[in-house]
């Protein structure tokens, strides 16, 4: 697989970490209600979707940038690349 | 049918003409005990133990293709019970037992083959490691033994012993470990759960489950309603996609492992190798190849094929491991879909819907279970309650915090 990192280009998938459900990057909140049963499905639950994944993959070979990357997970096509800290600032900034 | 080696001389005289199929090809009733999600081998011995051990025989089998079309038909067929930890290993010593005597029970050759398994290590650390094990393999009844490099020599003398990175300092040898062909595992137990009265339904897809009032009574299918008392959802890399028909999320990810077949060789690696400081494990089948695997490719997949560079890896390995496989040509790659559960370990227990059980997680390792699993699982269907061997396999360990992480991992299912 090549994945069109949005700085770098096209990068073979072998340069990259994989780490899984891009809820990754939503942690519950420690203080809120029901922390304990968010922490568990943070930790423990996956959608698992066949179809459509948005995923989270670290360019460990590259520029160590987090990437948030939707994949068929049925075909492996790449449909969009983007970066988890642009998105997470866009998520914050709302 | 009952086989025997008078019947096949009888047949070779009469031209073969009296063989029958090994099971029906019922159509569902409206009614069962039991409905089992998934024909692969751990739902069609699951059936069979209902109907042997538990005297349930009205239960149907459905599954979505052919008989074995799944994992059992795509593994690389290796039985073992080396495992460490006290919640695995009598499960697999368990299973292991019931492999040695598989064939007489079912009456049909699956050429269980215990040729024997050995796990090679390369550093004094890995040596106490693999210590450890074999005392915990020991412990839980089974066998073990620790060969240095001299015994080594004699067994596997083709080893890259002096290799400067990874050099040989001997194995964990467990004689009992070794082979089965897979697909007949399926067929066996098939045969012989549909002669005890088990409909075996293919080419029946689950579509949802029926649910009223937090119980279930049956799965709606591609052939119709099918009511029931129980259902057995059993469906390996599926669960997740099965599971989420009503709305429950699993501790699971789906990831593709691939195996891959040489041609066909003069008998030369005479049980099963693994390499320890890389992944990869190796057996010759019956027919010469070479049937070798490694490392998942570490990403979501349900589309039984992987990537290349994890095929780069495996050979790499190998050759690492036995220089002389490295003029050998790559036949055949395939894939199979995993359910990596988040602690490397299995599920077989109830779920919050009542009357609805789960059974999957198997991770790369569900072959060698086969046989436990179904009874486990068969007995968890009969009684409601966990076989003792299956006692900790259960869903809410994982909230517990009691894991059974082989590895130490943590919760990332592609590193178990």
């Amino acid at each position: 697989m090549l994945i069109d990192h949005p700085l770098l280009g096209l990068r073979d998938s072998s340069e990259f970490i994989y780490m899984g459900d891009a809820k990754l990057l939503n942690r519950p909140n420690w203080k809120s209600k029901n922390s304990k049963t968010k922490f568990i499905d943070y930790g423990y639950l996956r959608k698992n979707p066949a179809g459509l994944h948005k995923e989270l993959w670290y360019h460990e070979q590259g520029d160590r940038s987090w990437l948030v990357v939707t994949r068929n997970t049925v075909t492996h096509e790449i449909l969009k690349v983007e970066l988890a800290r642009y998105l997470k600032r866009k998520a914050n900034a709302k | 049918m009952k086989y025997s080696g008078f019947k096949v001389l009888w047949e070779g005289l009469k031209g073969n003409t009296g063989w029958k199929p090994m099971w029906r090809k019922p159509d569902p009733k409206k009614n069962y005990d039991i409905i089992i999600v998934g024909g692969g081998g751990h739902g069609l011995a699951t059936a069979y133990y209902l109907a042997e051990k538990f005297n349930i025989t009205s239960i149907a089998v459905v599954e979505k293709g052919w008989l074995g079309s799944g994992n059992i038909g795509r593994n690389t067929t290796i039985i073992r019970s080396n495992y460490l930890l006290p919640q695995n290993q009598p499960f697999y010593e368990f299973s292991l037992k019931l492999w040695e005597n598989l064939e007489q029970e079912l009456n049909y050759n699956s050429m269980v083959s215990q040729r024997g398994v050995l796990n090679i290590f390369h550093s004094d650390g890995q040596r106490d490691a693999f210590v450890r094990r074999g005392n915990a393999m020991l412990m839980s009844g089974a066998d073990a033994s620790l060969l240095g490099v001299d015994a080594l020599k004699k067994l596997v003398p083709f080893l890259d012993f002096q290799n400067s990175r990874f050099p040989i300092k001997g194995g964990l040898w467990q004689p009992r470990g070794g082979t089965v062909r897979h697909d007949a595992v399926a067929w066996g137990y098939a045969k012989e759960a549909d002669s005890r009265g088990v409909d075996i339904i293919e080419n029946c897809e689950a579509i949802n489950f029926l649910v009223k009032n937090g119980r279930c009574y049956g799965v709606e299918t591609t052939k119709g309603v099918i009511k029931s008392k129980k259902v057995g959802v059993c469906v390996a890399g599926s669960s997740s996609q099965v599971m989420g028909k009503i709305g429950i999320n699993l501790p699971i990810e789906s990831h593709v492992l691939q195996a891959f077949v040489s041609e066909g060789l003069k008998p030369v690696i005479p049980g099963v190798i693994t390499f320890g400081a890389g992944h990869f494990y190796v057996s010759q089948s019956n027919k010469g190849g070479l049937v070798f695997g490694g490392d998942i490719d570490g990403y979501n997949s349900y589309a039984q094929r992987g990537n290349l560079p994890v095929i780069e890896d495996v050979c790499e390995g190998g050759v690492a491991l036995m220089p002389m496989i490295g003029r050998a040509r790559l036949l055949r790659t395939w894939g199979g879909i995993m359910d990596m559960s988040m602690d490397g370990s299995p599920i077989i227990d109830k779920t919050n819907i009542k009357n609805l059980y789960f059974n999957g997680g198997w991770c790369y390792g569900g072959f060698k279970a086969t046989p436990a699993s179904g009874f486990c699982y068969a007995h968890l269907l009969a009684t409601g309650k966990s076989h003792h061997n299956a006692k900790d396999f259960l869903f809410n360990r994982f909230e517990k915090g009691r894991l059974i992480d082989e590895k130490g991992q943590g919760n990332q299912p592609n590193l178990h």
